[in-house]
């Protein structure tokens, strides 16, 4: 394996050594990547919603709005951050089952799982999750419905700011809308591995 | 008559496939198109700039792929290198065999079947898993896949739903919707009692060591949540000078692919989990795979080196829809695998030369490509190549009578006039095999020569009145 380090350095060398000139990095302007709609963007609240909903996604308006949906839907057991539950449970009414911790013997146990958000990004309407936020990276992707947590302040304008917001955190994840694929004869169907449902909530 | 292996391989294809390949590809290239031109003013701008970028990491590779080895050892991730294909599956091997791993589920990745992992660990008692849709059928199926972003677009929901009954994943049905439940419900419980997770890289940056992986089905996710070990296959190419470069390339790589803004999960991947994250790998692992990607830098092709393999070439490629990607005989079909999979090869380069020549030459690859690349003018590098190294071509017409014909102005003038009685006169019947094969699938226009020649006469007679061209149209 030592070997075959160097072995692949020196042919890249090798390769390499006949060039007179390396190309160079380009310099831009970051802003450059930004589409078109953004030169004129209103409220990225508002904004965020319409990216959002415009890949299936949906927005909680509060916390009671959230329980209100959940249960018209039936889905009434699942998972929650331990430290959001106390600040949830009282919108959220004896029929549903909620647990603070996420048994992956029981996967199929869970219709939703409700996790925090490291952020959100308003030109796609990402939701950010990372390990330093996230308490159970599979209590946010099992359940059919995920449902995250975040903190208005949070919301960034663009991939550019998500960009420069990536940090240190060992893994950071944008979900930008229900898993899905269009594998089968090009046909848009949601819910695969992941949620099939995206919600966000926004706190202060 | 013998023709070209691609060719035969493209004559043979059922109606039902062509169709959905066909369908398929053109419906992914217009709705790319739409949003790019929706969204920018300007998209050439960010493909050229994402193809100097590129460029500048290929030829930079020797003080990069050392300066993200040493990120990478920072961030607490394992490093091993494989010069070859074998020497890729072994390292994945030792990596599952030190922990005693019999059970790998794999996201998506190209270089995994570059490689053949999954035989290579069957036959050492590995279980390995496809969890993409579209993979995991092919794997059912024992098939290959035939487009790189969209394995299955060469089978129709009948064919799915036929596979399913066969591997007792429920009674006949066709419908997209139960067919993708179906396997939502059988791949998680597979997450679940898997040992390590297997995924490629869409991209490595430099600077942070930052890992990149995309999709739309959130496999790769689970397999980085559910198993305690990750193991990252990634070619030597796929790396990124910045974090901030991630904008421009997400941006395009989505649009150009699947004609989204953004695909639904990008993953940024730097280490094993944070402590105190209860899920997700305690170990990660990256092997950097060459497996003839140092030829191909040595070549005079290094530009298709920049693909960070889209799909957009195969979608717009004429010769793709109506010949699917298994006539390509290769991972990587279409007009990127027409370059790279005969240079891969490196000295066994001839028993793929036969694919730059499946081109009209249109130039439709290097317009959508996000990175820019040449690509008809590296088909033409290796068309050159086969004809230098004198490879056979088998189908070629020869060329030698059309050289005396082409240098010798009389004789052409001579062959001009001949040639309209090619009209009269069933071609069935033309004593040249390699114009029977090519009829045989194309219909030879009416005979025009010679029309250029008077255009251009009256044009040197009359200045001006060659302005329009008579009948000669573009």
């Amino acid at each position: 394996m030592a070997d075959d380090r160097e072995e692949i350095l020196s042919r890249v060398r090798g390769a390499l050594a006949p060039l007179k000139e390396r190309a160079r990095m380009p310099e831009y302007d970051g802003g450059l990547v930004l589409a078109r709609s953004r030169r004129d963007a209103g409220d990225p609240m508002a904004e965020f919603a319409v990216r959002l909903r415009a890949v299936n996604g949906e927005v909680a308006a509060d916390a009671a709005a959230l329980a209100a949906l959940l249960r018209a839907r039936g889905w009434t057991r699942g998972y929650c951050d331990p430290a959001l539950w106390p600040g949830l449970r009282a919108h959220f009414g004896p029929e549903f089952r909620v647990e603070t911790a996420f048994d992956r013997t029981r996967v199929d146990d869970f219709q939703f799982g409700i996790t925090r958000g490291a952020g959100a990004v308003a030109e796609t309407g990402t939701i950010i999750l990372a390990d330093a936020t996230t308490s159970s990276r599979l209590g946010a992707l099992a359940p059919w419905a995920h449902v995250a947590v975040i903190s208005r302040r949070d919301l960034l304008s663009d991939l550019t700011q998500a960009v420069a917001a990536l940090g240190s955190d060992p893994n950071v994840i944008w979900c930008t809308g229900p898993s899905k694929t269009a594998d089968v004869e090009g046909i848009l169907i949601e819910g695969v591995h992941g949620p099939g449902v995206q919600i966000a909530l926004f706190v202060d | 008559m013998r023709t070209q292996r691609i060719d035969q391989a493209a004559a043979r294809l059922g109606a039902e496939t062509r169709a959905a390949v066909y369908d398929g590809a053109k419906i992914g290239h217009e709705k790319r198109t739409k949003l790019l031109f929706d969204h920018y003013a300007d998209p050439n701008r960010l493909r050229e700039l994402a193809g100097e970028i590129k460029q500048h990491v290929v030829e930079n590779l020797d003080t990069y792929l050392p300066a993200v080895e040493a990120r990478l050892v920072a961030n607490g991730v394992k490093v091993h290198w494989a010069s070859t294909a074998e020497a890729a599956c072994e390292a994945v091997h030792a990596i599952l065999r030190a922990r005693g791993a019999t059970k790998l589920v794999k996201a998506k990745t190209m270089v995994s079947e570059e490689i053949e992992l999954e035989g290579y660990l069957r036959e050492r008692g590995i279980e390995s898993l496809e969890t993409d849709l579209g993979e995991f059928i092919v794997q059912l199926d024992h098939d290959r896949p035939s487009h790189i972003i969209k394995p299955i677009i060469h089978k129709n929901r009948r064919q799915i739903a036929e596979l399913f009954e066969r591997n007792g994943l429920g009674a006949y049905n066709d419908e997209p919707q139960v067919i993708t439940q179906r396997a939502r419900q059988f791949l998680r419980h597979k997450y679940l009692g898997a040992d390590a997770g297997l995924t490629g890289a869409n991209f490595m940056v430099a600077e942070s060591g930052r890992l990149v992986v995309v999709t739309n089905e959130g496999n790769s996710r689970f397999c980085l949540a559910a198993t305690r070990c990750h193991i990252a296959l990634v070619g030597i190419e796929k790396i990124l000078p910045r974090d901030r470069d991630l904008a421009l390339f997400l941006n395009l790589l989505a649009r150009s692919g699947t004609a989204q803004q953004l695909s639904v999960y990008n993953e940024f991947i730097l280490g094993p989990r944070a402590p105190g994250q209860p899920d997700g790998p305690e170990e990660m692992h990256v092997v950097f795979v060459d497996n003839g990607r140092t030829n191909v830098l040595a070549s005079s092709c290094r530009e298709i080196l920049r693909c960070i393999r889209c799909g957009a070439c195969l979608n717009v490629c004429p010769v793709y829809r109506q010949a699917g990607g298994h006539a390509y005989r290769s991972v990587y079909p279409g007009p990127v695998g027409a370059v790279l999979s005969p240079l891969l090869l490196g000295r066994r380069f001839p028993e793929k030369a036969d694919l730059p020549k499946a081109s009209s030459l249109c130039g439709a690859c290097n317009e959508v490509c996000p990175v820019n690349i040449p690509i008809p003018d590296l088909l033409l590098r290796l068309r050159d190549r086969a004809h230098t190294e004198r490879v056979p071509s088998p189908g070629t017409p020869p060329m030698g009578a059309w050289s005396i014909l082409a240098s010798q102005p009389a004789a052409w003038k001579v062959a001009l006039f001949g040639g309209r009685f090619l009209d009269h006169f069933p071609r069935s019947l033309v004593p040249v095999p390699a114009l029977r094969a090519w009829e045989s699938s194309r219909d030879l226009p009416k005979w025009r020569g010679g029309e250029f020649r008077r255009w251009l006469k009256l044009r040197r007679k009359r200045p001006g009145a060659g302005q329009s061209s008579p009948g000669i149209t573009p």
